[in-house]
């Protein structure tokens, strides 16, 4: 008996002892397998007397378990320890860079583009595009210019030489929303309009967004609504506000929009949108009764309305196209 | 235009200072480019004649003048060119303090005593004028304050007038207007007729029909064009940016500005017969007073007599005919020309043009009489001379009748949206010059002759609204729609991430939010799990805790579908119970991914997905906030169901914000997947974005410097660049690791990164020696801190 008590602790031993799998696998062969001490043991029985091989077998048995049950924790250690060295074998410097983590981004002028054309749709304007070589209808003598007018000049068109010109302003997107449709009409109209004049304040090529309204009950109380309700939200902010009368030939009513712009060196107005009521004779140009029906119009510049919001100093960087510059816009 | 206040002041009575009435002009449409104030520091500067000048004895430029100050004389060291005995000039005494704040001393200029400074128009801020001594006239009163004697101080108010008030181009329209704005009258303006003290009959023909419908000429003879135009006047034309010349183009120029009437005067002398005014010849040439020479066409509109041409009409006057110093009689003309005969000229022969600035414009058809008799008085009254009577030319129906417009009180409101009170109506228009005859819906309303821009209905409303103010229109919104929600840039919303995830091939996955308890279990993230009290089935019995053992379940339904390569993102809320409060609901954004880095293609050879991999996609989202330098990685703190070594916790501003990383091995085994990795990271942490302030980009160019290092494994990139970025500060441009490497060449345990450093300065171009410093402060730095070799 004492044999056998002697064996199991040396094979509990062993089986503490061993290093890997391999050698518990040794151990479980040793013991429990085909030709083991346990199986032998077990084996014998049969040749005991019957009052001996009771007490001998629940001893074996019971021996056997042990040595079960102590395999299994040592399998279960040397596995655990096993995916530990793996997963420590597999470790990576997570702070590395990410591979391909650069991104694109939007331009600025788009960007603000877009955002205007959001807050205009939550205002209910669907947005209109018309081309940008436009005839002198369009351009000017829908929009009561009158041919040769100062306002004309003002305008330093780019011209084709066959009564075609590239269009000065967005306005004539105006004419061809009302052109063939009835009110109520309520479109902007984005895009790149030409003047030629080009210094450090004047690109030949610019962004304008023009707004139309037409029903059977716009006022001028509501374009002023409508604009202030746009500042506030594309500037996410209230400004002091001032309609300042101007003259623009398509509308009459006219006025110049300021804003109340905060710089280090104080306060001071600044101008960002030029609006009025739609001339009684550009909508009649358009098929549209002014009797019936008034409407109003506004066009602002894309780029100082980016140039304000995001700090941009130098017009010119909106046509350069640096990577280095446009990559602020991410 | 530019005007003087005192000016505008004798006109119309003004109950405001200069900034106010400019305020009131912004406001009214006429908006105010300048403010400036002349002659406000002119204490000391006295009237003075120079009574002797002599050469300086030790300087050739200079010039010893013995100067009568009226209580004395003063001995004045000069080196203006036109210092000569008997010149009126103005005198800072000494003591006086000019505009640009010197203060006039006694000094010994070449060993000569001056006590005082004869001064140039410039050196007394009265206009631009540097080129002499500004000379006053021969009986400017010497001794007299030359400010009073100039009128000054005066405040000269620049308006940028839009085309259509070309009637505010002279003060009586500009008076006229400023009543209307200040609720106050303009002084009737008197121009009586001067009888003809001569006979000097010319003919006038009309041969240009619309185009001038109305010619004004009067001959004056015997003109002393030596007389000096009087200060006052000289004074106006300046503060009018217009500099004096004699006394005719003075008084044409002056009469202009004070009516708006452009007038011209030839040497009589130089006229052939009747004045024609005719339509050019193609190919007809004329020079011009500014000596250019013009190549005319049939569009041009032209002044000439019987044998040739003598003025573009309405834009510049002829060089020939000019009026000279020898000139003894002139010629006036007073003329009206269509707005369409004149626009566009100028500016196709390149000139600058007062007169044609105000015909394209329009000019009241009303002024050439009463211009030409105001010119004719001052003419006389300054240079004497004999005026002959006016000759008229007129075509039919001039000066014309204008049509009244009727004016409705009911369309005011719907035009504006806000009813004006009658009287107010009736008291802007009247104020403006209009006959107002009251009607029982409106008004009838005549507009005065100069006001060309008003036509209709409409026009009239602006006038109202513009004089009532435009702040007096209430603001409301179309169809009483509510105002646009403010926009201010500060989140990136769902859907552009949504976007680039879909753009770097990952498609979004919708995973219902109960899950099995059991797997949240497995994942052991199950603890805080919300329960259902009536669950649809046991295996959608708890809320979700994280988006992701869903999405692995969705992953593995593909694999069991053949779909090797698979990626999922999902939006959505996640859920965890709370002690005393409603459960928790964290919006999160998450993606899983297996089977290769890129898709299978030609090309490309096949590479399994790599934790870098993941981090790239998770970082180009990053990059929507703007700020890609907020976040940062570690290993603390991960979820049980990442791989602890291949796995991290994203922080942005040091604030836990998700995690990523390769499922744990073992989670793996039990749910039978390949290697799979996932992120999820809260919304709230990743949208959060601050406007876009652009800066300005370094002019100067760059330098790019590559080392290699080797260091142990275990030291981590991050460290390594953040001590990079710290040592080189704002040198440090760019920092880039290129490569990594282990195995041959290398010890046990070590691995190579090489980087690359993009240096630059934002003032100045880095020398070679400038980055080999920072290579070596880097180098050392690197060995100190972190064990580091440079490799060769």
């Amino acid at each position: 008996m004492d044999t056998l008590t002697q064996r199991i602790d040396e094979a509990l031993a062993a089986i503490t002892a061993a290093a890997t799998l391999d050698a518990l696998e040794t151990q479980r062969v040793a013991w429990l397998g085909k030709q083991g001490a346990i199986t032998t043991e077990l084996k014998a029985l049969g040749k005991l007397p019957p009052d001996e091989r009771k007490a001998r077998g629940a001893e074996v048995n019971a021996a056997k378990e042990k040595l079960v049950a102590a395999m299994g924790a040592r399998r279960e250690a040397l596995e655990r320890a096993a995916l530990a060295l793996r997963l420590a074998s597999e470790g990576v410097d997570v702070t590395q860079p990410g591979r391909d983590g650069e991104r694109g981004t939007i331009h600025p002028l788009t960007r603000t583009r877009r955002r205007i054309e959001a807050i205009f749709a939550q205002l209910g304007y669907s947005v209109a595009e018309g081309p940008e070589i436009e005839d002198d209808w369009h351009n000017f003598e829908a929009l009561n210019f009158p041919a040769h007018h100062p306002a004309r000049a003002m305008h330093d068109t780019f011209y084709f030489g066959d009564g075609r010109l590239l269009r000065t302003h967005t306005s004539p997107v105006q004419i061809r929303a009302m052109q063939g449709r009835q009110p109520p009409i309520r479109v902007i109209a984005p895009g790149k309009v030409y003047r030629s004049d080009s210094d450090q304040t004047h690109s030949p090529m610019f962004h304008q967004v023009e707004g139309l309204l037409v029903d059977d009950t716009a006022t001028m109380g509501d374009l002023v609504g409508t604009l202030k309700a746009f500042v506030a939200a594309f500037f996410g902010r209230d400004f002091e506000m001032r309609f300042r009368p101007s003259y623009f030939p398509f509308t009459e009513p006219s006025a110049e929009v300021d804003i109340r712009w905060e710089t280090e060196s104080g306060t001071r107005w600044l101008e960002v949108l030029g609006c009025g009521m739609v001339h009684p004779n550009v909508l009649k140009h358009c098929g549209i009764d002014p009797e019936r029906y008034t409407g109003f119009a506004f066009g602002m510049g894309v780029e100082r309305l980016a140039m304000l919001r995001y700090g941009v100093t130098d017009l010119r960087a909106f046509f350069e196209n640096d990577v280095r510059f446009l990559a602020q816009f991410s | 235009m530019k005007f003087s206040l005192n000016w505008l002041r004798e006109r119309v009575d003004i109950p405001a200072d200069a900034e106010a009435l400019a305020q009131r002009l912004t406001l009214s449409g006429l908006e105010v480019a300048g403010v400036e104030t002349i002659g406000g520091a002119l204490a000391g500067v006295i009237v003075a004649r120079i009574a002797a000048c002599e050469p300086h004895p030790n300087a050739d430029r200079l010039k010893v003048c013995r100067v009568d100050t009226g209580n004395g004389e003063v001995q004045i060291v000069c080196g203006a060119p036109n210092a000569r005995a008997g010149l009126v000039a103005p005198l800072a005494a000494v003591g006086a303090v000019l505009p640009g704040g010197t203060t006039i001393k006694a000094a010994k200029l070449r060993d000569v005593e001056s006590r005082g400074m004869l001064c140039s128009a410039k050196e007394l801020g009265i206009d631009a004028d540097a080129s002499g001594l500004m000379e006053l006239p021969d009986d400017a009163p010497v001794g007299t304050p030359l400010a009073d004697y100039l009128g000054l101080p005066d405040v000269a108010i620049e308006v940028e007038l839009t085309p259509n008030r070309g009637d505010c181009l002279g003060m009586l329209g500009l008076a006229d207007e400023v009543a209307a704005e200040c609720g106050t009258q303009a002084k009737p303006f008197e121009a009586p007729g001067v009888a003809a003290a001569i006979a000097a009959p010319r003919e006038i023909r009309l041969e240009a029909g619309a185009d001038c419908p109305r010619y004004l000429g009067r001959a004056v003879r015997g003109i002393d064009m030596a007389a000096v135009t009087p200060a006052w006047m000289a004074q106006r034309l300046r503060m009018a940016d217009v500099n004096p010349v004699n006394a005719v183009v003075d008084v044409t120029n002056y009469v202009m500005l004070e009516t708006g009437q452009p007038l011209h005067a030839f040497d009589e002398a130089k006229l052939g017969g009747a004045i024609v005014v005719r339509r050019a010849r193609d190919g007809e040439r004329l020079k011009l007073l500014d000596g250019s020479d013009a190549e005319l066409d049939t569009s041009y509109l032209l002044i000439a007599d019987e044998a040739r041409p003598l003025a573009v009409a309405g834009v510049m006057g002829g060089f020939e005919s000019r009026v000279t110093d020898a000139t003894r009689d002139v010629f006036l003309e007073s003329a009206h020309f269509r707005p369409a005969a004149i626009i566009g000229r100028a500016r196709k022969l390149g000139l600058n043009s007062d007169a044609a600035y105000r015909f394209e414009r329009g000019v009241d058809p009303g002024l050439p009489r009463i211009a030409i008799e105001r010119a004719t008085a001052l003419l006389t009254a300054i240079a004497g001379g004999g005026p002959g009577a006016i000759i008229e030319a007129a075509g039919p129906g001039q000066p014309p009748a204008r049509e009244p417009i009727f004016l409705r009180r009911a369309r005011i409101a719907r035009v504006l949206g806000t009813a004006i009170d009658d009287g107010e109506v009736q008291r802007i228009l009247t104020a403006l010059g209009m006959a107002v005859e009251p009607q029982s819906a409106g008004w009838r309303v005549t507009p005065p002759s100069r006001r060309f821009d008003i036509g209709i209905e409409e026009d009239l409303i602006e006038e109202v609204a513009r004089i009532h103010g435009y702040d007096g229109i209430p603001a409301s919104l179309p169809g009483g729609r509510p105002p646009a929600p403010r926009d201010d840039e500060s989140g990136v919303p769902v859907p552009e991430f949504a976007a680039a995830l879909a753009t770097r091939d990952y498609h979004e996955a919708i995973c219902y939010a109960f899950v099995d308890p059991d797997l949240l279990e497995t994942w052991r993230i199950g603890e805080d799990a919300v329960p259902l009290a009536n669950p649809l089935s046991a295996d959608l019995a708890v809320m979700r805790t994280s988006l992701v053992p869903g999405l692995v379940e969705a992953l593995r339904r593909n694999r069991n579908r053949q779909q090797v390569r698979v990626r999922l993102f999902e939006s959505g809320v996640v859920f965890a119970r709370r002690a005393d409060a409603a459960p928790a609901e964290t919006a999160m954004l998450a993606a899983v991914a297996c089977g290769s880095a890129r898709a299978e293609q030609w090309g490309e050879s096949r590479r399994a997905l790599d934790f870098h991999d993941l981090k790239g996609d998770l970082e180009s989202l990053l990059r929507l906030s703007g700020s890609p330098q907020a976040w940062s990685f570690d290993t603390v703190d991960l979820p049980p169901w990442l791989h602890p070594g291949r796995g991290a916790r994203l922080l942005r501003e040091g604030v836990a914000a998700g995690a990523l990383g390769a499922l744990h091995p073992a989670l793996q085994q039990l749910l039978d997947l390949p290697e799979t990795y996932a992120f999820e990271v809260t919304r709230d942490a990743l949208s959060a974005r601050a406007v876009p302030r652009t800066r300005r980009l370094p002019q100067v160019p760059s330098i790019r410097r590559d080392i290699a290092i080797e260091v142990d494994e275990a030291v981590e990139w991050g460290r390594i660049a953040s001590a990079i970025r710290s040592e080189l500060r704002t040198m440090l441009n760019e920092l880039v690791l290129f490569d990594c490497f282990r195995g041959p060449g290398l010890s046990e345990g070590r691995k190579s990164l090489a980087m690359g450093l993009i240096l630059q300065d934002s003032s100045r171009t880095l020398t070679d020696q400038d980055a080999d410093r920072c290579v070596t402060d880097v180098v050392k730095l690197l060995e100190r801190d972190f064990g580091a070799q440079l490799r060769g």
